[in-house]
């Protein structure tokens, strides 16, 4: 049976803890990220998306999620956001583009409720 | 015998590596953000310090999950910056003391803080971006460097209290080196940002300033709060407030404020700087 993530006395909505379960879910995900590191890791990836993940061992949620380019299935199937930005940058997105699409707004409210914070 | 002349913290986000190589230096986004930056120069310009302390976390370029340290002290002649895969060009490698380091490696591990000593070590935007704005002139720049890195990626995280330990072991350290040399101790990352999940974009000013302030003379009170705590409070990545907790417990108990800023927001993050002068 997998390691369940330690329950929190005081979950904190939205906001996933990256811990040893998390960690042990995504570590073919986040490892193949880690290879984004290195041109050849990218360029591999983008000559043969499917082969890419299958060679790191992905599983189905992980393939899908890394598929639609969807952060929060990402982040639910065991993506850390630091690995993941490596993927997300190589996409040519950046954190307010993919802040955008988990908090369902578009980039331009989603900047202007990052300068709101300010006020 | 080694001084620490003081410390100063900054945010290290990537995107001000973009900035700098841009030169967006007089864009109206970035201005506020750079114009807090030259009276820490000319805080160092004064102090001249031989060697930089700069904690930092690693982003998934040294490490990855298969090993990861707590605390890792760098141990090495220099330190390459590479490739994080988003496109920050890589800048020239970072002079080390190894002498200074296995000092401070022997001075740790006596004083109970295990840490891993490192002979290999590729540095981040989370060292090289502090470095950038606070010696943007390259060869100008003596000054060398010991990277000490705290795992913010995979919890469970040190807690602040133990962070704030740390850094009173790296002052007593320093201090019984018998070179006569300067050092100033870099607190990089922070202050609020969260950039995971529904609450992407989570930034608490009211938190963020309060740090600014108590960090100065009652650090103890941020070392009470818990990981949890400061993720609910900062964002998932304000957590790096563990890192100015460590460059805070360097400096001894007193200490003078030479400068802040504070600036929101710089990408996702609420941009917190701050000088502080040893007594």
């Amino acid at each position: 049976m997998p390691l369940q993530p330690s329950p929190t006395k005081d979950p904190i909505p939205g906001t996933v803890i990256f811990d040893g379960a998390m960690a042990m879910r995504g570590y073919a995900l986040n490892k193949m990220c880690y290879s984004f590191n290195e041109e050849a890791g990218r360029a591999a990836f983008l000559a043969d998306e499917d082969g890419y993940c299958d060679r790191f061992g992905l599983n189905e949620a992980q393939k899908a999620a890394i598929k639609a380019r969807n952060a929060l299935d990402l982040i639910a199937a065991g993506g850390n956001i630091y690995y993941l930005a490596k993927f997300i940058g190589m996409l040519g997105l950046n954190v307010q583009d993919v802040g955008a699409q988990q908090t369902g707004m578009t980039v331009e409210e989603f900047k202007a409720k990052l300068q709101a914070a300010g006020h | 015998m080694a001084k620490i002349v003081g410390g100063v913290t900054t945010s290290h986000i990537p995107a001000i590596g973009n900035a700098i190589a841009k030169e967006l230096f007089e864009d109206p986004y970035w201005k506020p953000f750079f114009d807090g930056y030259p009276a820490v120069r000319a805080w160092l310009d004064k102090v001249k310090p031989d060697v930089a302390i700069v904690v930092y976390n690693d982003h998934g370029l040294n490490f990855f999950l298969d090993k990861m340290p707590t605390f890792s002290v760098g141990a090495a002649f220099e330190y390459e910056n590479r490739d994080e895969g988003w496109g920050l060009q890589p800048l020239p490698p970072y002079p080390g003391d190894p002498e200074l380091s296995w000092h401070l490696i022997e001075s740790l591990v006596a004083d109970e803080f295990d840490i891993c000593s490192c002979q290999e070590m590729a540095v981040d935007h989370g060292f090289t971006v502090p470095m950038s704005l606070l010696w943007p002139d390259r060869a100008a720049r003596t000054v060398k460097t010991i990277p000490v890195a705290v795992n913010t990626v995979q919890h469970p995280l040190p807690t602040p209290a133990r962070c704030f330990k740390l850094g009173q072991a790296i002052g007593r350290a320093v201090e019984s080196y018998g070179k006569d040399l300067k050092v100033v101790v870099l607190g990089t990352g922070g202050l609020s940002h969260q950039l995971d999940g529904e609450r992407a974009g989570f930034i608490n000013k009211a938190f963020d300033l309060m740090c600014l302030e108590k960090i100065v003379d009652e650090p103890e009170t941020l070392a009470r709060y818990s990981i949890h705590d400061l993720v609910r409070l900062a964002g998932a990545q304000g957590a790096e407030l563990i890192l100015w907790l460590i460059m805070r417990g360097a400096l001894g108990d007193k200490v003078s404020k030479v400068h802040s800023n504070y600036h929101i927001p710089i990408s996702n993050t609420g941009a917190g700087l701050l000088v502080l002068e040893s007594a």
